[in-house]
């Protein structure tokens, strides 16, 4: 990551861009999603309606947060979890090293968490000596590249099949040139299930907390979290405190939106509920809060709290499908990403909530109605203030609204900006005009549209 | 009734003809058509940036101008979705509410307060409908890809009155050009990307004009059209409602 780090979304995203045919085959793949995505929201004539419940239902519980949480908590304990509390990152993957060195383990399996990535739990305890095994064949892909995840849900997407080939021959001995997805997944399949059957530790997501039973509820396709959590003696569920949801009988609504929304398929593979540990072998629940208590203070961002992680204002995203998740520098990338990153660091996430054209795509395909194209435009109001912008940004808007607030200023630069288009053209298209880079400068007309209107009023009379 | 036409000010200086098509189809269809002279922009190109608060010169501005009309059009969705969205003003509230439920777009103004159902307009050519985002999801002249309900389009449905106009159907009938405002310089890669596909996809449809109801969606399409040397043009779509041959 660190020669992502000083450079910007638009300069990451130019980067993308000088491969053309690789933009329009990531283009195309998420579009596919999307579209697969409409078929199956087309299905169901109450799909707006399930939209409205979850959302409300999400509204409720933002809230009444904590005392979901202190009912989560108490019910889990009943159920003989041990819960933790993390207020940041730093706790959450302490815990878990303390969890883990306590009982002498070195090495781990780990589903899809895009919280522990939130957090760089891989890295924190590869310094101490831990060894984390990604189980996600996607994840577990991107691991073995050396990259973070670009999409919450399809970690791999900017991989072509060739790449992953590479990497399997490289890594995990598979024939050279071999690029059969069957093939590269039996691959995995061999090489995680030894995995499997030797980590002691096993750590997963959560996607549902159900405050009402303790019970809490991972969602996959491949299976990787019920085999990995099952054959170890220590699970450790890793959740945000935003992932409670009040009682059981809502878990429908969330479950038939969330992979709907996600891939287009009705429901996940496995949608599979953990409560109690089985003998002899123990539940630990991390609840993590890492600046969510400060976005659920803020009136105009706290709704992105409700974000159940399905992906689709990535899917449906042009900017993201056309500028790539490593663009956005961040786990979370996309559009909900630039909503919540600036919560954490407003400084290094300044350029985010930029990243978009307001097009608001991303607000309509959310299956809980977050607001994400409105939040944007107010994260840039929020940047500004706090004073995360250049300066020759602020000086050439303050020029701008100083010109457009008064008529005479505004006619007499309209004009000139005419004549400049007319007899000076070289003076725009150029390469310091990054509008003529590939696209012409609009033809500069003999008058404007106020000056033509005067000379018809005048003919009139 | 009366009607201020609302020019955004891009239109005015680089496109005054389609603010000149929107002055005479409203004229032609029995509305008296002011044009308040001091206008200048609806502050949007600073909002966007994330300068609401440099806005207000601009928000009392344009009070000054539109206060006292029955209507005020604008041939413009994005334009029109600022002003109902963001006008305000901390000593004439009242002012700024009253032209936020006043302000409509040229065709929801033509489909939904004119009623108009038939057209005396002809333009013999294949015709792409460009939905500009806030037209479209935004002020919903147009339904949406997104959500699952009923299909409509107000430009579509005027363009259909049109004699020898045929629209094209396209592979992606929502997706963005990519032109954002300042987006389309700080995000040139992207930007231009985006609006190279969106063009490809009306050309690909056959189509000899891409029209819509966003001229600055239509000024980023044409930047990439004429650096193609493309024989497709861009035309708004007052220009193809007031067009008689």
């Amino acid at each position: 990551m660190s020669s992502t780090a000083t450079k910007d979304h638009a300069e990451l995203a130019a980067i993308f861009n000088r491969d053309e045919p690789r933009v329009d085959w990531h283009d195309e793949t998420l579009w596919w999603v999307r579209a697969k995505r409409d078929i199956a929201a087309q299905k169901l004539p109450e799909w707006e309606l399930l939209r409205e419940t979850a959302s409300q239902i999400k509204n409720n519980v933002l809230s009444n947060l904590s005392s979901y949480l202190e009912q989560f908590e108490a019910n889990a304990i009943k159920n003989g979890a041990i819960v933790h509390w993390a207020a940041n990152a730093e706790e959450h993957n302490q815990i878990i090293h303390k969890l883990l060195s306590e009982r002498g383990i070195n090495r781990m399996v780990k589903s899809k968490s895009m919280l522990t990535e939130e957090c760089h739990l891989n890295e924190f305890l590869a310094q101490r000596g831990v060894d984390v095994i990604d189980s996600d064949l996607g994840e577990r892909i991107v691991q073995l590249a050396g990259e973070p995840p670009s999409h919450i849900v399809l970690p791999c997407i900017h991989k072509k099949k060739e790449e992953i080939g590479d990497i399997f021959h490289e890594h995990l001995g598979s024939a050279k040139g071999e690029s059969d997805p069957k093939i590269l997944t039996e691959t995995a399949r061999q090489h995680l299930r030894e995995v499997f059957l030797t980590r002691r530790a096993a750590l997963t997501g959560v996607n549902f907390a159900i405050a009402e039973t303790g019970e809490f509820v991972i969602c996959t396709n491949e299976g990787n979290a019920d085999m990995g959590a099952h054959l170890a003696e220590i699970h450790i569920a890793s959740m945000g405190m935003e992932k409670i949801i009040p009682e059981r009988k809502h878990l429908g609504v969330f479950l038939r939106l969330l992979t709907r929304s996600a891939t287009g398929q009705p429901i996940t593979t496995y949608s599979s509920h953990f409560a109690k540990p089985q003998d002899g072998k123990e539940v630990h629940i991390v609840i993590v809060d890492n600046g969510r208590s400060i976005q659920l203070g803020r009136e105009d961002f706290r709704n992105s709290l409700k974000c159940i992680r399905c992906g689709a204002c990535m899917n449906t995203c042009p900017v993201y499908r056309k500028s790539g998740g490593h663009s956005y520098h961040t786990a979370v990338a996309g559009p909900i990403g630039s909503i919540l990153a600036p919560n954490l660091d407003m400084k290094k996430y300044a350029d985010l909530p930029f990243a978009s054209t307001l097009c608001g795509s991303c607000s309509n395909v959310c299956p809980v109605k977050i607001d994400i194209h409105d939040q944007l435009y107010k994260w840039r109001q929020v940047i500004v203030q706090a004073g995360y912008t250049p300066t020759a940004k602020t000086i050439a808007m303050k020029g701008m609204a100083f010109t457009l607030a008064s008529p005479a200023l505004y006619r007499a630069a309209g004009k000139m900006g005419r004549l400049t288009f007319k007899y000076a053209p070289f003076a725009v298209n150029n390469g310091a005009n990054p509008w003529y880079k590939h696209r012409e400068m609009p033809k500069a007309p003999e008058q404007s549209f106020g000056e033509w209107y005067a000379k018809r009023k005048e003919q009139k009379k | 009734m009366k009607v201020a036409l609302f020019v955004p000010c891009y239109v005015d200086q680089f496109y005054p003809k389609a603010a000149i098509a929107t002055l005479e189809l409203l004229e032609k269809l029995g509305c008296e058509v002011h044009y308040p002279k001091n206008q200048t922009c609806c502050g949007q190109p600073m909002a966007n940036s994330g300068y609401e608060h440099l806005t207000s010169g601009c928000n009392s501005l344009f009070i000054d101008n539109f206060s006292g009309y029955d209507y005020i059009v604008c041939p413009s969705g994005s334009c029109t979705l600022h002003i109902k969205e963001h006008l305000h003003a901390h000593d004439n509230e009242d002012m700024a509410t009253e032209i936020r439920k006043r302000v409509f777009e040229l065709t929801e103004f033509l489909v939904d307060i004119l009623k108009i159902d038939i057209l005396d307009a002809t333009f013999p050519y294949r015709v792409g409908l460009h939905q500009s985002c806030h037209g479209l999801r935004g002020l919903r002249i147009s339904q949406m890809s997104e959500l699952v309900a009923p299909a409509f389009s107000k430009p579509a449905q005027l363009l259909n009155l049109v004699r020898g106009l045929e629209l094209v159907p396209l592979s992606r009938a929502d997706d963005c050009c990519g032109f954002g405002g300042t987006f389309c310089v700080v995000e040139e890669a992207v930007s231009s990307k985006m609006g190279k596909d969106r063009v490809d996809d009306h050309i690909e449809h056959g189509a000899q004009y891409i029209t819509s109801a966003d001229l600055s969606c239509l000024m980023h399409l044409e930047g990439i059209l004429r650096r193609q040397n493309s024989d497709v043009k861009v035309i708004h779509v007052a220009e193809i409602l007031n067009n008689s041959i």
